[in-house]
């Protein structure tokens, strides 16, 4: 399975170097903006929160840039942690960046990610590749990726690794007038040590170390639509999406998205987006709750198990000004998300109560255009 | 392998000669290029929040925004 991909991959850039002899449109680079937030999760026992910021920048018409830097500040007392550890705190950084370039009616990324924690180091490079079609109508992007992660635990000596690669495929196509439709897909192959080493499995009760394969192939595909909204000869006044992903593995987790939002501006200042969520999937193969043998393989992470989730999010944004300080507009936003989670088949072993909990993700940012 | 890259060339080759008449003219396309039509208005924020599904979801992959590190927890 892994040879075939790596050859549709092959033949797939081969394919795409060949279009750029197409006749040039009107493909365009990404606005310069910047964006400052402070984001916040608590859920679980859990609690992370932090800055962000990503600013990207043009040099002339034919290159933009980016760069990227993330906090996450953990402090964890989850169900996992409280039942078979001590609550710890930690903090995550990343740093990212990229360029484009656009040539023609193609643009061509390279970009760069590297996440920094105590115990858990990774490098990300990337490539990508866009191209316009049949007079701009449709869009086709190509992307490749691979990370290269070096895994410890704490306060000890254990030292392994984990490996990534990445394949995307995705095609946008007008449809309409006020209709965009999008089709994605993408492989991940990873191998190496993919679980943590902080967790436990329960053999008869009793906790025992887990152990995953050393290798997962997982592989995703989505659907989406935008609709817009608006009178006929003025300006867009609202839009709707409906996004749907499919995800199955080779440790048979299959999973269903369903992702619908609707955006509206409200005045010339204010605009608003409700947002729905539901997300559900099904155990690995080599989970159990409780074990009552011992196997090869033996997992009881809960992000393995057979549950669901669904969110309600709701969007606002309010301009703020328009071309002063050196920015032609800026805004400041504000996120919220409620989640449900309902695990099926992962027991609160304090309770001896299946597990569910809810957590709020809040998101405030400014946003700047220059 | 070779034939497979030749089959792709020849694809390729086809569709960059292929013209078509746009059903959407380049005059027609004022709500296209509105940010309200993009997948991800706002890539931060879409990348934070994918960020906290994917290290929570056994899924991961194909949506309109990416994350990073181990998430464990």
């Amino acid at each position: 399975m892994r040879l075939q991909l790596k050859t549709l991959a092959h033949a797939l850039w081969v394919a795409l170097a060949g279009l750029f002899a197409a006749p040039a449109r009107g493909a365009v680079l990404p606005a310069d903006r910047a964006d400052l937030m402070y984001h916040y999760y608590n859920g679980g026992g859990t609690k992370v929160d932090g800055p962000a910021l990503l600013v990207r920048k043009g040099f002339g018409e034919s290159v933009s840039a980016y760069a990227s830097y993330f906090v996450d500040s953990v402090s964890c007392a989850s169900i996992d942690v409280v039942t078979t550890a001590s609550p710890f705190k930690e903090k995550r950084t990343e740093y990212g960046g990229g360029v484009d370039y656009l040539y023609r009616n193609t643009t061509l990324g390279v970009s760069a990610m590297r996440s920094t924690e105590p115990d858990y180091k990774t490098n990300t490079v990337g490539l990508s590749v866009t191209h316009e079609v049949f007079e701009g109508l449709t869009t086709v992007g190509l992307g490749y990726a691979e990370s290269h992660a070096d895994v410890g635990k704490s306060h000890t000596d254990f030292s392994d690794h984990a490996d990534r690669y990445q394949y995307k495929l995705g095609v946008s196509q007008v449809v309409t007038r006020s209709v965009l439709a999008t089709v994605n897909y993408e492989a991940n192959l990873e191998s190496g040590y993919l679980q943590s080493p902080y967790r436990s499995a329960r053999l008869l009760g009793l906790s025992v170390p887990e152990v995953y394969p050393r290798a997962r192939d997982g592989y995703a595909v989505a659907l989406g639509v935008v609709k817009g909204f608006g009178p006929d000869d003025g300006q867009l006044k609202g839009s709707a999406y409906l996004r749907y992903r499919y995800f199955w593995d080779t440790w048979d987790i299959r999973a269903q998205t369903v992702e619908a939002g609707y955006a509206r501006r409200l005045d010339e200042r204010w605009l608003v987006e409700p947002r729905l969520r539901h997300y559900r999937q099904s155990a690995a193969s080599f989970y159990a709750d409780n074990f009552t043998s011992q196997m090869v393989y033996m997992a009881r992470d809960r992000e393995l198990s057979d549950f669901t989730n669904n969110a309600l999010g709701l969007r606002a944004s309010y301009q703020l000004f328009d071309n002063r300080f050196g920015l032609s507009r800026a805004s400041l936003n504000l996120d919220y998300e409620l989640v449900r989670y309902h695990y099926n088949n992962f027991t609160d072993v304090r309770t001896g109560q299946l597990y569910s909990y809810q957590a709020n993700v809040i998101q405030m940012f400014l946003s700047g255009w220059f | 392998m070779k034939r497979r890259t030749l089959s792709a060339l020849a694809v390729a080759a086809c569709l960059a000669g292929c013209t078509v008449t746009p059903w959407v003219q380049p005059y027609e396309r004022g709500w296209l290029a509105d940010s309200l039509m993009s997948a991800s208005r706002d890539p931060l924020s879409d990348k934070v929040l994918q960020h906290v599904h994917d290290v929570r979801e056994g899924a991961r992959g194909a949506t309109v925004a990416e994350g990073g590190g181990c998430g464990c927890n």
